[in-house]
């Protein structure tokens, strides 16, 4: 079946060796908002490994959705983009038509709300199988068998008569499990997830990840998951990067995060989450709100007006990211901190 | 443990929308300065419980009767309602649809004081202004229309404007449940300075079980209409004893988390 992969099947091998799947290097993206130009991204770098599951974690206007979007460019019309985004080694940026559409079938996306993502009165077959169809040229027959294959994977077993149906008459669980599905059937090999078990209960949550995680390991799948859930990031991807006010603030291995996290904000955001294990008397909650990339005070360290370890030298300049300890921050104190900003989970 | 006399005790609760069983047989009693979560996943029927003691809902049997006052069926009088108002207040998901977006906070605030205490203005003034000082919003906050406040600072209104009417009970349907993490803790923090400093009882309708231990120290767990599980927090999380709780329990993210993955019941997820 690879063979119906035109673009991007040159570097195949390429993906075995240590050169990153996804390359976003130095993305920096400003929205016509009332007329002005208007930060959303400042300078967003990071890489994702083939198989690689990457976390991407924030608040309200922390710009980790506009991220996902930036890489499958699905930005609103009128917005500026510096910077690259690389996927095996071609540039993004400048794919057009029958590229354009082999690329989003190599990177696939799945949303929050699939409710808003599907056309209500097309049967879940036509829209499952429509980039089969359209853009590989797959006869309906075929395109239709891979479709009820693809359901038996995230445990639809019935998907002869999922076909024939349409999204109202699945639960929003059930229809997320049909958007993986004809997300993966055109063999992706990034999987951009933008919160996609937000909307769904817990239970329903952890049997999505299950699918998500099963699914990411028979197919070599790489994951960018966006969650404002620091502990769902933690507990299902192996490293996570935190966005805040439009920028990268840390990037960490999961394990590493909530006891050895190296940014102040992510050891506060922690912090702030009450904890199903033990009541707190009060919660460590992080004064003010969290602010998007054009609010931010320009010229210094944007957590800086929230920050418990603020000092002069924040408000300095906009701090870089360095390198530390096997991950980022982006903290002037970053060095001095080392090893204090932990959560530890008995205190 | 001593039990208190009830501020709010729900017996025989049950409520049908056509064939669907939505509420079965669900009792429980909040004592004064007590707080109460009811714990469950869509359909539950945990918002159809707390829809039926504010009076959005009629149950279809069962009773329900708050500070003494029997309120299972429908007000029969404008004073009877704002006695009720009185007695149970509740704050939303979304603050933002349950605001009156022409209407300042001090405005919303001061509507409140007017209809259920009758104050002169000088005193509802005062209390405004207590009350906003309760919830943590400035004076230009105060001025603001919902419009001009951020999520967060929509909530405390909405708590402000549901402890204006000086409820025996306050009814928390998800109202953190939208709000960014950092917010979200400021608002808990809010919510857990008003019951130890008030006498007010919660009744906490979530999904979310660490803000239920962070909140309520009894706990009932419904599953499809009932009443599963039954005790204090810190007892249900730690050593659940129902098997949907004890699933409900597993689900929770965690370092080392192995979410498990049970094959789909066909008819069992039928939207």
């Amino acid at each position: 079946m690879s063979a119906s992969i035109p673009a991007g099947a040159t570097a195949t091998a390429q993906s075995r060796t240590d050169a990153p799947l996804l390359e976003v290097d130095g993305l920096t993206v400003h929205l016509p908002v009332e007329g002005a130009q208007r930060d959303v991204l400042r300078d967003v770098s990071f890489g994702i490994r083939a198989g690689e599951a990457l976390g991407l974690v924030g608040e309200s206007g922390s710009g980790k959705s506009m991220t996902a979007r930036a890489i499958d460019r699905l930005l609103p019309d009128g917005a500026e983009v510096e910077g690259a985004i690389r996927f095996e080694g071609r540039d993004v940026g400048t794919l057009a038509g029958a590229d354009l559409r082999a690329f989003r079938g190599r990177v696939a996306m799945i949303f929050q709300d699939p409710r808003a993502h599907v056309n209500p009165v097309r049967r879940i077959g036509d829209f499952m199988t429509e980039a089969l169809r359209t853009n590989l040229g797959v006869p309906t027959s075929t395109a239709e068998r891979r479709a009820v294959h693809m359901l038996a994977q995230v445990g639809i077993d019935d998907g002869e008569r999922r076909l024939r149906q349409y999204p109202h008459e699945l639960s929003g669980g059930l229809l997320q499990r049909v958007m993986i599905a004809a997300a993966l059937l055109t063999e992706p090999r990034l999987l951009l997830a933008d919160e996609p078990t937000t909307a769904l209960d817990v239970t329903t949550q952890a049997e999505v990840m299950a699918i998500l995680h099963d699914l990411r390991r028979e197919f070599d799948l790489a994951m960018l998951f966006i969650t404002h859930d620091l502990e769902l990031a933690a507990a299902v991807c192996d490293r996570t990067v935190v966005m805040y006010a439009g920028q990268i603030v840390e990037v960490r291995s999961s394990a590493l995060l909530h006891g050895d996290p190296l940014h102040p904000y992510t050891a506060a955001l922690a912090a702030a989450r009450p904890d199903i294990g033990q009541t707190s008397r009060r919660l460590r909650a992080i004064p003010g709100r969290p602010l998007s990339a054009f609010e931010a005070p320009p010229g210094e360290c944007a957590f800086a007006p929230r920050c418990p370890h603020v000092v002069d030298e924040c408000r300095a300049g906009v701090p870089d990211i360095v390198e530390l300890d096997g991950g980022r921050s982006r903290c002037v104190r970053a060095r001095e901190l080392r090893g204090r900003l932990g959560v530890s989970s008995d205190g | 443990m001593a039990e208190a006399a009830p501020v709010l005790e729900v017996s025989g609760l049950r409520k049908e929308f056509g064939e669907l069983v939505a509420v079965d047989d669900v009792s429980f009693r909040v004592p004064a300065a007590g707080s109460l979560a009811i714990v469950g996943e869509s359909g539950s029927g945990k918002t159809t419980v707390a829809k039926m003691i504010v009076g959005l809902e009629r149950p279809t049997a069962g009773t329900i009767v708050a500070c003494g006052n029997d309120r299972s069926k429908p007000a029969r009088s404008t004073s009877d309602r704002r006695r009720r108002g009185g007695e149970v207040q509740i704050v939303f998901q979304d603050p933002y649809s349950s605001l009156d977006p022409r209407q300042t906070v001090e405005a919303t605030l001061d509507e409140i004081l007017r209809m259920h205490h009758g104050w002169p203005k000088d005193r509802r003034r005062q209390r405004v202004l207590e009350l906003t000082e309760l919830v943590g919003l400035d004076a230009r906050q105060t001025r603001a229309l919902p419009r001009g406040l951020s999520g967060g600072q929509r909530q405390r209104v909405a708590i402000a404007r549901a402890l204006a009417a000086e409820p025996r009970v306050l009814i928390l349907d998800e109202s953190v449940a939208a709000l960014d993490v950092s917010i979200q803790a400021q608002v808990l923090n809010l919510l857990a300075d008003i019951r130890d400093e008030t006498s007010v009882s919660f009744v906490l309708i979530s999904h979310d079980l660490a803000v239920v231990r962070q909140l309520a120290e009894e706990t009932i767990v419904m599953w499809r209409g009932r009443v599963v599980e039954r005790g204090a927090t810190s007892r249900v999380l730690d050593e659940p004893q129902d098997d949907y709780t004890k699933q409900l329990r597993a689900s929770v993210p965690r370092p080392g988390w192995k979410p498990q993955r049970r094959l789909v019941a066909a008819a069992d997820e039928e939207g």
